[in-house]
């Protein structure tokens, strides 16, 4: 707190600052102090509208690489051939309305004590408060020969929706029918815990239509399907009968793309695509910034501000955090964790102190075909005995049955929260 | 905090200290809502709007979802999560918002 009205850090501007004044954005004497969020997907760009939504005296400046948001949930029905890459592409445009001041930039270094963000075109940023929302990053090494097969194309994860989406539905196109699609789940936590056994219905969607000889087999680290699993279960048996194979404790160890290989502990198994998904830790810039707390991977944070365990005055949202209890790693998740944070940094930064009992809720829809979804819902409250967030006794579920109805809900859910984060 | 403090009240923000939190605790409730019911209420597809629902109505359908009275795919799991008081201030806050 004690920085957060000086003046002259305002003044203690780089290149990203002087080409925000240049453009007609510069601090307007009502700022009281400036938020610098990276990473602009549905932690990040929901925490920088919500704040300017909630105090518009506060400036915030949302630095993003890429200058179109990639959805992740709805990226396998591109894989289905329900939806178009076009369908999950959003512009960061509407955020231009709230006063969200967006830098399409790469954040290099975190200087925690000049209180600094190193960008790598733009110079420097300086904030009162900065809220790092950057996703996950790929712990490769895990996987033996992963990086370079990779490199060759060979080996996707498309677990970041985007270039890797296009390449695996290219590859899926490509097959022969009668082949065999090999998708490597690592043991949770992992982003989107149904994600992988939508994908295994959205794939073998597009095969019953297309190839209808092939084959999905889901080699998965964890012992049993790890979301929804009788419900998963049901669809594969009963709309994809003896397409999908499922072999639980089944960790990838070593991929090789010459001989089309994913090597488990105990044996190989040969297919024709091989979409191996790794083991997942907090993004690049989390790992920079001193922010990673547990097993090398994760940022613990105080649920109640979204604040860093490690360092003061920087905040930590979505699949980054050590998630807590029964809290899955999704993009409902993390527009949750942006508003318990939006409203502490507001609070926080308005003298006030923060809100002492946030509730958040969350609800994943999966696809299990063109049409039909399920979901699993859950409400997470803080609790002062166990210093963290737990679920509402007997609040939350699953579908009773896959159906339609949630189908439409499903895409529903997903137009509404694109807009509620960026228009 | 005390610079920060006496920096808020020359700002002019430290009055609205105590009347804002009352506000926020509806605000942040009712934002948990948003991912399906659009941001403040307002704007979403497929759900209904929130935005200018009377309270007694909103509480009524919440309720109702909370005992099984009224059909539901997702809410009588969600409104199980939330308590009376709770119902009532995210109720006022949409209540007050514009249609
Ligand atoms: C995951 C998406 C989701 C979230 C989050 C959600 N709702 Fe709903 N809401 C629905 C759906 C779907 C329906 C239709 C009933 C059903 O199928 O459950 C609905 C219906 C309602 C209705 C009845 C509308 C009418 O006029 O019939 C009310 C009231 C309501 N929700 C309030 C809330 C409140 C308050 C919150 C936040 C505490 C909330 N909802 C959070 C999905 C959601």
């Amino acid at each position: 707190m004690n920085r957060t009205f000086d003046r002259r850090d305002f003044l203690k501007l780089g290149g990203a600052a002087a080409a925000l004044a240049a453009a007609g954005c510069a601090t307007t004497p009502q700022t009281k102090a400036r938020v610098v969020v990276i990473g602009g997907g549905f932690g990040g760009a929901t925490a920088a509208k919500y704040i300017r939504l909630w105090d518009p005296a506060i400036e915030v400046v949302l630095v993003e690489r890429a200058n179109l948001f990639t959805s992740c949930p709805i990226s396998n029905l591109v894989l289905g051939g329900s939806k178009t890459m076009e369908d999950i592409r959003h512009s960061y445009d509407g955020l231009r309305k709230y006063g969200v001041q967006v830098v399409f930039d790469e954040a290099l270094a975190v200087d925690a004590a000049k209180r600094s963000v190193k960008l790598e075109r733009g110079g420097e940023l300086s904030y009162d408060r900065l809220i790092v929302a950057p996703g996950i990053d790929f712990m490769y090494d895990q996987i033996a020969g992963y990086d370079a097969a990779m490199k060759t194309g060979r080996v996707l994860h498309a677990w970041k929706a985007g270039a890797q989406t296009i390449g695996l539905k290219k590859q899926l196109t490509q097959m022969k029918d009668g082949g065999v699609y090999v998708l490597s789940v690592p043991l949770a936590p992992y982003r989107c815990p149904p994600g992988p056994y939508e994908r295994a219905c959205q794939v073998a969607s597009y095969f019953k239509k297309a190839k209808p000889r092939s084959k999905v087999l889901i080699l998965d680290a964890n012992p049993d399907v790890t979301s929804k699993g009788p419900l998963f279960k049901k669809a594969w048996a009963e709309l994809y009968k003896g397409m999908i194979e499922f072999r639980g404790n089944a960790k990838a160890i070593g991929v090789d793309p010459k001989t089309n290989t994913v090597k488990l502990e105990v044996e190989d198994v040969k297919g024709d695509v091989l979409n191996v998904v790794p083991p997942q830790r907090a993004g690049d810039i989390a790992v920079k910034a001193g922010l990673i707390t547990a097993n090398n991977r994760w940022c613990g944070v105080d649920w109640r501000t979204l604040e860093s365990t490690a360092v003061k005055g920087v905040h930590v949202l979505g699949d980054a955090t050590l998630s807590a209890p029964l809290m899955p790693k999704s993009g409902s998740m993390a527009n949750q964790h942006a508003k318990i944070c939006a409203s502490s940094v507001v609070a926080l930064l308005n003298g006030r102190s923060p809100n002492p009992q946030p509730k958040i809720a969350n609800t994943c829809y999966s696809y299990v075909s063109d049409d039909e979804a399920i979901h699993v819902a859950s409400v997470h409250t803080w609790n002062d005995k166990d210093k963290t967030l737990t679920t509402v006794p007997g609040s939350g579920g699953v579908s009773a049955a896959r159906n339609a109805l949630e189908g439409a809900y499903a895409w529903a859910w997903a137009t509404n929260i694109w807009q509620d984060m960026l228009g | 905090m005390r610079i920060a403090i006496v920096c808020a009240a020359a700002l002019g923000v430290a009055s609205m200290a105590a009347s804002a939190q009352d506000n926020d605790a509806g605000r942040d409730l009712a934002a948990s809502c948003a991912m399906c019911h659009g941001t403040n209420g307002r704007g979403a597809v497929g759900y209904e709007p929130l935005a200018g629902m009377t309270k007694q109505e909103l509480v009524r359908k919440f309720t109702e979802f909370r005992s099984g009275a009224k059909p539901a795919t997702v809410m009588h799991q969600i409104s199980k999560g939330y308590s009376d008081p709770q119902v009532q201030l995210i109720a006022e806050y949409f209540a007050a918002q514009k249609r």
